[in-house]
Order: structure tokens, then sequence, then C-alpha cells
């Protein structure tokens, strides 16, 4: 059986400058760290290798520096690395980089199951993996809570529905998103940090990816444009109700129905 | 001989410093205890809040003229039983004087009133590129309460303890008068250092208004390395070692699987690694990558040759919060398992800590009694609590006494101290005068009645005059 565990390099800080132009953000020179969600898509990879046997691999696209990313993933338990890479990909939005990363999973070969963490810290998007998915044609789960039942066939999850969750079983091949709270993620191993400077770190260009649509990778492939990037607007604005309570609470409760922040059926 | 508080007293009080500082109705039952409530419980006469050292020193004039007791309180964190009005008195409430008065970059030291928050005073220094480098656990504490005990911490091994940060002192002494001691000076060789005295001094000696501390730059970058081992003693026996490397760890603590599971239960949050009998938590700080990588390789190869199961790298933010918050809660998570616990916190060689572990371990099991460690492997500093859980209260405070008597004898054999960090307050002031030289107890006893003579300030606390 075969993970493939999707990770991305993030910045290590909130503080990251955006180009005015494109909308993309600046990585050069900042302080990178593996998006948080994908240390628990690591170790829910871990429980699940460990019941099955399984090889994990590692995916990340990016630029030759995301190799560090990958070493990390050998340190948390990764058998093996897969870094696509090549300046065709650069400035993907959601759409082709869910493409793109479908054709490496094509390319990797043989994958029973594919886990990515909900969502990234820089992009916050929470679309990838479904996306993936949607091009490799296999079923997923996003927002799983928790995993019920391992076996070879397939898995039961609990799934977060917001207001409810859900008991779900889903056969292989097949994707995943986690969310945080499934498992506290272990740290990486000094013992294994050391035995993966010897592992081969496979690299993908666009040329290794079979039967790719070039016209859909990268910035030009990219359908979505950036307008703006902004920090949220916040204000300590407050407002009195005054009255009897009836009174009071249907005024916030006109308030909140408008502002959405509470459904009508609520 | 001291009087009691009697209405007069109170009247004339509220009359002096204005009646909205002055609290002896419905007081706060937090008053009559610090953390530790198995060193008894009791109220005060009446609470004084006061703005000001002028306040400060209208009110002890006044209560060295009518020899009244005066008890001087931070946050309330202490675990000796220092800031409580064991005898009743004013209890002196410093934490209305929380003003954070200056960050001077060009003398590098920041200012404080006594009652800033510890949490406060390190996040302002931050802010502006610095570090208060002392780093108590209990960071609700007060900074005057931590100069007041002289309250050590993680980095201790590294930067020393907050002793060794303190630079100046504003203080009122008994009768009123106030003096500054120190200032921003970077060095002082003008007699006596006064400052030193009263550092640790848990108010006993003046009460202390205003705090000129050291700040150093802040590395740039931390990283944590959480060590597993077999057992605790394979991991303590590593860290003599490790303090020998080239690079000087920022942290080196130690706890065990039994504690981290407390804290998992009392933060309902999951720690990583967790399956290990027992670890150190190894820290290093430094201002490149490459200066880093270098200290980790060098400690986690040392620790892997010296026994250790693995090595395992906490280098972001999430992570260290994932080690550091439970590392944190283990006090509260200890105290949240059980009715009452009892402490000692007394400080070794650092080569005998796991000798003095064992011995604990000991006694433990001889009083059939639970047990709970966890501590500063990098300075020596034990942190042993024993548990009651549903044991009646006689036979608990019989063997409670058992257990610390036997491990106080045992530091004392092994050439240690009573307390590291924690002081004395009244709860262990019979361990200090049985564990120091009858002259050096007849010399504190000569200093304190040479700063406060009518023995007003915290009487009964660490040492006896009577």
């Amino acid at each position: 059986m075969n993970i493939v565990v999707c990770v991305k390099q993030v910045p290590a800080t909130q503080k990251v400058d955006v180009d005015p132009k494109t909308g993309v953000l600046l990585r050069n020179g900042i302080d990178t760290k593996m998006n948080p969600f994908d240390l628990v898509a690591m170790e829910a990879a871990k429980k699940i290798a460990a019941r099955t046997g399984a090889k994990i691999h590692a995916l990340t696209m990016g630029p030759n520096s995301a190799i560090e990313v990958l070493k990390e993933s050998f340190a948390l338990g990764a058998n093996e690395g897969w870094l696509l890479s090549d300046r065709r990909f650069a400035g993907a939005d959601v759409l082709a980089t869910a493409y793109s990363l479908a054709y490496a999973i094509r390319a990797i070969g043989n994958v029973d199951l594919i886990i990515c963490g909900k969502q990234t810290t820089d992009g916050d998007t929470a679309q990838v993996g479904p996306e993936m998915a949607e091009v490799l044609g296999i079923p997923h789960i996003s927002w799983a809570l928790e995993l019920e039942e391992i076996d070879e066939k397939g898995l039961t999850l609990r799934q977060d529905l917001t207001t409810k969750d859900a008991i779900v079983r889903i056969d292989y091949p097949c994707l995943i998103t986690v969310e945080k709270s499934m498992y506290q993620p272990d740290l990486p191993s000094y013992r294994l940090y050391k035995a993966g400077k010897d592992l081969k770190i496979h690299t993908l260009t666009a040329d290794d990816l079979t039967l790719i649509d070039h016209t859909r990778i990268g910035l030009n492939g990219s359908p979505t444009q950036v307008e703006r990037i902004f920090a949220p607007s916040s204000n300590t604005d407050t407002q009195r109700l005054e009255g009897d309570i009836d009174n009071i609470a249907d005024k916030l409760y006109t308030i909140l129905k408008n502002t959405k922040l509470l459904k009508e059926e609520v | 001989m001291l009087n009691i508080v009697t209405a007069e007293h109170i009247s004339a009080i509220k009359d002096l410093l204005g009646p909205e500082l002055v609290n002896d109705q419905a007081i706060n039952e937090d008053y009559s205890h610090d953390e530790m409530t198995i060193y008894g419980t009791k109220m005060p006469d009446l609470v004084v809040t006061p703005r000001c050292t002028e306040d400060v020193a209208k009110l002890l004039k006044y209560a060295n003229d009518n020899r009244l007791a005066i008890i001087p309180r931070g946050a309330g964190t202490g675990l000796c039983g220092g800031c409580v009005a064991i005898n009743g008195g004013i209890l002196i409430d410093m934490t209305r004087m929380d003003k954070i008065l200056e960050i001077d970059k060009k003398t590098m030291t920041a200012t404080f009133e006594p009652g800033v928050i510890l949490m406060n005073a390190i996040e302002k220094v931050s802010e502006e590129g610095f570090l208060y480098a002392p780093d108590p656990g209990e960071k609700s504490a007060t900074i005057g309460g931590n100069v007041m005990t002289n309250a050590g911490g993680m980095r201790a091994i590294k930067y020393g303890v907050t002793r060794d940060h303190i630079k100046g002192l504003e203080i009122v002494l008994a009768d009123g008068s106030i003096l500054t001691i120190g200032g921003k000076i970077a060095k002082n060789s003008s007699g006596y250092d006064l400052k030193d005295l009263i550092i640790g001094s848990e108010g006993t000696l003046a009460v202390v208004t205003k705090i000129i501390t050291k700040i150093i730059p802040k590395p740039k970058l931390m990283t944590s390395l959480l060590i597993p081992f077999n057992t605790l003693k394979e991991a303590l026996e590593a860290v003599p070692y490790i303090t020998n490397l080239e690079y000087v760890a920022t942290t080196i603590e130690f706890m065990e699987k039994e504690v981290i599971e407390d804290a998992r239960l009392y933060l309902g949050k999951d720690f990583p690694n967790k399956d290990y009998n027992a670890y150190l938590i190894v820290s290093y700080s430094g201002n490149n990558k490459a200066e880093l990588s270098r200290m980790i390789e060098s400690c986690a190869e040392l620790a892997l040759e010296k026994r250790a199961i693995d090595v395992f790298i906490s280098d972001t933010e999430e992570r260290q919060a994932s080690i550091w918050d439970a590392r944190g809660a283990f006090l509260e998570a200890i105290k949240n398992s059980t009715t009452e616990m009892d402490e000692c916190d007394v400080v070794v060689d650092i080569d005998k800590v796991s000798d003095f572990n064992d011995f604990a371990k000991n006694v433990a099991d001889r009083e059939n009694i639970r047990m709970r460690s966890f501590g500063h492997a990098g300075d020596g500093n034990l942190h042993i609590y024993i548990l009651k859980d549903d044991m009646p209260d006689d036979l608990w405070r019989n063997k409670a006494k058992a257990f610390m008597d036997a491990l106080y004898e045992e530091a004392s054999i092994l050439k240690g101290q009573v307390s590291g960090e924690h002081g004395i307050g009244h709860a262990k002031k019979g361990y200090l005068r049985d564990s120091l030289d009858p002259k050096v107890i007849d010399l504190m006893k000569k200093i304190k009645i040479a700063f406060d003579p009518n023995n007003i300030l915290n009487p009964s606390k660490v040492i006896d005059i009577d």
C-alpha cells in the first residue's frame, strides 16, 4: 500500500510581503516551516502505515529549496520524497496547483491514499485537496477529525460538518484532508533526519508528467486573479443595547442576523 | 512585640491614605493564602493597595510608629507562605503599582513598578527587541515577588537568576524612609551591596517600590530538543556531559511520563512523542541557523552516546508550544491531580540530582506516598511534590513531615540548600535554621534588626528574631 502525504513549505512568520502586481507572496529570504496542518497529515499517515505496513511518500511542489520540507518529512517518518519543481509551475493558483499535484501522484503510481492538511496557513483556501481528488476522479473526505477504523480496504472517519459530526466510510483509492485537532504531531526525529540524508529525493518536472496539459499549469494556467491583498480590518466599536430583556434580545438577534453571524433558521 | 490592628488604626490609615486604598470589610479569601494551603491560611486584618511609593512610605511609617505587622504581597503565587499574614496584620497588596516605567535602550535597562506581572514585563521588553532573561515558570507572578524570592527559572543555567539581572531598587524602609540603591550603572564596587541583600529577603528587610533590571539583546532563534530515555536516572546522568559541551544550553529540564500525563489531563492537550519514560528538554538560542544547527548536532550526538533513545527537534512556534505549554503547567497539573500537596525545592550539585531524586523516590515508597518530580536538571534545582490524595489529615501531616525531614537531611549531607528558588517563607524556616551554621543565622538576625528594629516587616518569615 502507498500513501502520499502532500506537504507544503509555508512562511514561519505572519509578516510576509505581497507582490503588489501579482498578489503572490514574496517568499525569498523568509524563514519557512512545514504547514502545521500537514504535520497532522503526516501523523495520520504514520498511524495508518503502522496498521497496514504502507509506504509513506511525501510530495511537495516548489523551488529546489522545498527539498528542506521533504527532509523534514523523512525525520517525521516518510519513506520517500517527491519534489515537483519546474519554473513552469510557478505562480499556480489553487486549481493549477491541484491539477499539477494530481498528475504528480499519477507519476508516483499505485497510490492508494492521499492525505492533505485541511488547508495551508499561507493560502487558507482548503481547496487543493478536494480539487486534486476531482482531477484524479477518486472520492474524498475533507475535514476529517478522527480515524475511527483503519483496514486494508479503506477508512472509517469522523468528519467535521461544522454543526454536526458524521461517521463516514471511504474505500481506497481516495483522498482525505485532516483537521489540526486530529493529532498532536510528533516532533522530527534526529535519528530519522540523519538516516534521511541517504534517502533519494525524486524530482519531477512538467516533462515527467505524462499527458499533462501545459496550458493548465503555473501562473498562466491559473484562472484566479488576485486583485488586492490586505489585512482584515478590525475595530473595537461597541454598541450599547438598552430596554427590557425581551427587547434587548430581539435587537441582539436582529443585529446578529443582519451581520450574518446567525442564520435565519437557527 | 507587635500590636494587634484595631478599629482606631484602621480609621487612622484610611485618613492617611484615603479610604479607597484600604479594605477591612469583606476581604477576599485569596489574601489568606498563597499557592500552598498546606502551610496554613490566615486572613489579614486589613488589606492596603498603595498607588505609589509615597503611599507605601506613609503606611510603613504609621505601622512602625504603632508596631503593626506589614505583610507585602504580589500576585500570591508563592510556594512557602511568604505572603501570608500568619499572625494577622496589614497586608500590603502591591499589584496596583503595575506600571512599566521605562525601557531604556541606551543603558539596556527596564524600570518597573513591583506589581507588574512578569508576563507583561517579558512581553513589553520583547516588543522592544530585548530579553528580560530570568524565566520563572509562574508567569502570572509579579516582578516584585520575583525580586523578593530571588526567583530562578528555566534559563538560570545560561543567564542566572533574578538577582543577576537586578541593577537597582527603590525601597521603603520600615520607618518610611525612601532609598534608591544601585541604579542603571553597569558595575558597582562601592561598599556593601545592599541591593543584593534586599533581593531574596521576602519582604523582611524593606518594601520594594521600583525595580531597575538589565535587558539583553534578544536571540533571534531558539530550538529545544526533547530527549527521551528509558529511565530518569539515565537522563539525569547525561546532564553534566551536556553542560560540558562547547555551547551553553539555555535550559536543561527533566521530567517523567507521569507528570506529562498530569499535564495532558489538565490542559486537555496531547504532548508530542509521549510514549517514553523520562525526558530531558535542552534548549539552545542563537542568531543564525548554522550556529544553531551546530549546537543541536553536538548535543544530539552526545545524548545518543549517553543512552538517549532519540532526540526530537522542536524548532517552530507550534512545536515549542506543544512542549513548553505542558512544562509550564506541571505545577498546576500536579496540584489539580490531588487534594493537597507539599513540595521541596532543594538545590544540589548538578551531578547529585540523580542520586537525590532516587533518594526521594525511595522515601516516598517507604512512606507509601505518591510523588511527582520535575525540575531544572541543568542547575541542580529539583521540584519534588508529595500528594495527599485521599489520605486522612493526620496521617498525611505525619507522612509529609517524615518525608520532608528525610529530604532536607539528605540535601544537607549532599551540601545542598533548602531552597533553590521558591524561598523560605514561614514553611521552611526550621529547615533553613537546621541547615545553616548558627553564626550565619545570627548574622541574618543582626541584618534583619539593622533594617527593621521593630520587626514589623513580614515578621516570622525566613528567620525568627526572638
